[in-house]
């Protein structure tokens, strides 16, 4: 391989205590690669992508973003590099309006930093971009409104939103469509689709329609380790996945 | 009653907000109130502006910047600080230095710039102790400093060389030299100087709400984890925000070292950190110019009130519990409540529930109010051979009667006002479904 890969885990491990959650996981996730995280509830989805971006500091091992380590940073830091993530429990400002949120979402991207000396209304590039991600993300017309009065696929649309505003390379989203109805789930998949456009997406999903629709790439996680991952058509008749997970659920 | 129409305003403060015209007039009547208010109480016989008058007002205006100081921490940055007076205090202390300097000639600054380096003490002083403070936030970043106020007291009056002990420091603002060639000999001289400051430092401080480091201050507020995931440390965020409120703290204080020209202890103690806050929040965090009205109405209680009574901190402390249970979105919160109804039309509909509401309240408030008044003269006015004087009538405190109509109006007017504020909510919840119903 010539292009290092989007993210690369190496044997990575974390302790809480005395207990080990994450259990060796070493993956590569390929440049503008969909790869879908699945594996059933305790395996560690969320404490992997707490890891991958800095949320939890790693105990073992070796984490890299486009082939720059990043284990041991804070999340900032690894935002700053290019990695964004969504949260499963809805992560927004809450007294913010949308259009707020969404503009925070993209200063940092955009270069503004800590600035005290910028007004924001005359920023008509910066405007105009969050202006884009409202429409995207269907929330135009909620433009004014705090984020905490939004409906609950509302506010989970304008968490992908604020997620992929900032243009990173590689966007985490952490079961995206949890607690949506199946239309409101096409609704977010297409969305997502549209927006993760020629970028590297790691997705945790519960939903397995969805995961089989958009992903290139499968990984199953049990108990903390890896005990397959490859193209949905391979994690589908592999006997070890089906066990372990599949099979409770298609049973 | 009236927590529901505030929580409401305090999450809807974006769509209730006035129209600009309305906001702009507000703006520039306030500065023309606070520049013709002197003139209302000139006394024309004699020539001379009212000492008392001017002094209160050039209090209202330092803690007006202290106040909306206070608010880019708590309202805008979710930070309780309990320590702001020190930034305030230490902006005094160098100012009365600054004056003695610029008397002698030593420092070549004009008053009119002064206060500006008073901010800058302020400024660095927030520097050193908002790096230790604003590592943690939340609970812990109250507990800093609290500790860092305590320090700096006890600092105070340790280190006599720069803060002279007890006594203070003081110094003469007649020698300092003036861009205008204006005397600061007369109070209301120093009173245009402070309403100049406090324009300036308003609409400094208002622009900066709208600069990336407002908005992401109020991210922080908001979600402090999620700031952290869009590239931005929150520690640095609340490092810079109490930085730059500590320059304006320093203004603040600057300008009260120049009206009274002696600084104490009491100028950085925890009492005026406590103030701070009341100011803010009896005001409203929630909007930019509520801790405006909170600085206005606390001081008007301070030199007003107390001239008054004795006990005129029970009467800030009960109306400051009294706005936190029931209008946490302060004074300004309840006026914006209003605005979507008034833009309705509906304004009159609340005029006689108010008036049911309000009666009530009154009996209850002149209860409480003998009630207080007879309790603190029978322990410290009567031992110092005053009358009492209650509205308008000496009263015999010894006797039964003013006790029984006191506690009669207070109870009475409690049980009524109790029965008054449900109907009152009722309205009131009518009138904003009607309103949802329309929209």
């Amino acid at each position: 391989m010539t292009e290092a890969p989007a993210l690369a885990l190496r044997d990575v491990r974390k302790n809480f205590g005395a207990t080990e959650i994450i259990r060796g996981v070493t993956l590569d996730i390929a440049k503008g690669e969909r790869h879908a995280i699945i594996g059933p509830n305790g395996a560690g989805k969320t404490t992997l992508f707490n890891l991958m971006s800095g949320r939890f500091p790693i105990t073992s091992g070796e984490i890299a973003l486009n082939g720059a380590r990043i284990d041991g940073m804070p999340p900032q830091r690894i935002n700053r590099l290019g990695l964004s993530r969504s949260f499963q429990i809805t992560s927004i400002y809450h007294r913010l309006s949308v259009f707020e949120n969404v503009r925070c979402s993209l200063l940092w991207s955009m270069g503004y930093r800590y600035s005290f000396w910028h007004m924001l209304p005359r920023q008509r590039a910066l405007n105009q971009a969050a202006e884009h991600i409202l429409e995207e993300i269907n929330l135009a017309a909620r433009r004014d409104t705090p984020a905490g009065l939004l409906s609950y696929a509302e506010q989970r649309a304008l968490e992908i939103g604020i997620t992929v505003a900032g243009g990173a390379s590689v966007v985490l989203l952490d079961e995206p469509t949890a607690g949506m109805s199946h239309s409101e789930t096409d609704y977010a998949m297409a969305l997502i689709r549209r927006m993760t456009q020629g970028r590297t997406l790691v997705m945790v999903e519960h939903d397995m329609k969805v995961v089989f629709d958009l992903a290139d790439t499968i990984t199953v996680l049990v108990y903390g380790e890896v005990i397959a991952s490859g193209p949905p058509a391979t994690i589908r008749g592999n006997p070890a996945v089906q066990e372990a997970y599949l099979g409770q659920l298609a049973a | 009653m009236i927590d529901g129409m505030t929580g409401a305003a305090a999450l809807g403060a974006a769509s209730a907000r006035p129209r600009r015209g309305v906001i702009g007039a507000f703006w520039i009547g306030a500065v023309l109130v606070a520049v013709l208010l002197p003139w209302l109480f000139f006394d024309w016989s004699h020539g001379r502006h009212s000492g008392f008058v001017v002094s209160m007002l050039s209090q209202m205006g330092m803690m007006v910047i202290f106040a909306l100081s206070y608010n880019m921490l708590m309202g805008q940055a979710g930070l309780l600080s309990l320590c702001h007076a020190a930034m305030f205090g230490f902006g005094g202390y160098c100012m009365i230095h600054f004056l003695s300097a610029a008397g002698d000639g030593s420092l070549p600054v004009p008053m009119e710039v002064l206060p500006l380096l008073a901010g800058l003490c302020g400024l660095g002083f927030a520097v050193v102790f908002g790096y230790m403070a604003t590592r943690q936030r939340a609970t812990a970043f109250a507990m800093i400093t609290l500790g860092i106020g305590q320090l700096v007291t006890v600092a105070a009056l340790m280190f006599h060389h720069f803060f002279g002990g007890e006594s203070g420091v003081s110094s003469d603002r007649t020698n300092a030299s003036s861009l205008f060639g204006i005397s600061y000999a007369h109070g209301i001289a120093v009173y245009y100087l402070i309403v100049a400051w406090t324009v300036i430092a308003t609409l400094a401080m208002f622009a900066l709400t709208a600069t990336p480091l407002g908005r992401m201050a109020n991210a922080c507020r908001d979600n402090h984890e999620r700031v952290q995931f869009m590239g931005y440390d929150p520690r640095a965020v609340r490092f810079l925000q109490f930085a730059l409120s500590g320059f304006f703290a320093g203004v603040a204080g600057g300008l009260y070292a120049v009206t009274y020209e002696i600084v104490t202890f009491d100028a950085l103690a925890a009492p005026l950190s406590a103030n701070a806050l009341l100011m803010a929040y009896i005001g409203g965090t929630t909007v930019f110019a509520g801790p405006i009205l909170g600085a206005v109405l606390i001081t008007l209680l301070q030199s007003g009130v107390s001239l008054m009574s004795n006990s005129w901190l029970v009467y800030v402390g009960v109306l400051f519990i009294v706005m936190v249970t029931f209008a946490p979105g302060g004074l300004a919160g309840l006026i914006l409540a209003h605005v979507p109804i008034r833009r309705a039309g509906r304004l009159g509909r609340l005029v006689v529930p108010y008036v049911r509401v309000g009666l009530p309240l009154l009996a209850m408030l002149a209860g409480f109010v003998g009630v207080v008044e007879l309790a603190s003269f029978m322990t410290i006015g009567e031992a110092q051979g005053k009358h009492l004087v209650l509205f308008g009538n000496t009263i015999n405190a010894s006797s039964v009667v003013p006790w029984l109509v006191s506690v009669v109006l207070l109870v009475a007017g409690g049980a009524w006002f109790w029965r008054a504020a449900k109907g009152f909510r009722a309205t009131w919840d009518g009138i904003t479904a009607d309103l949802r119903d329309l929209t």
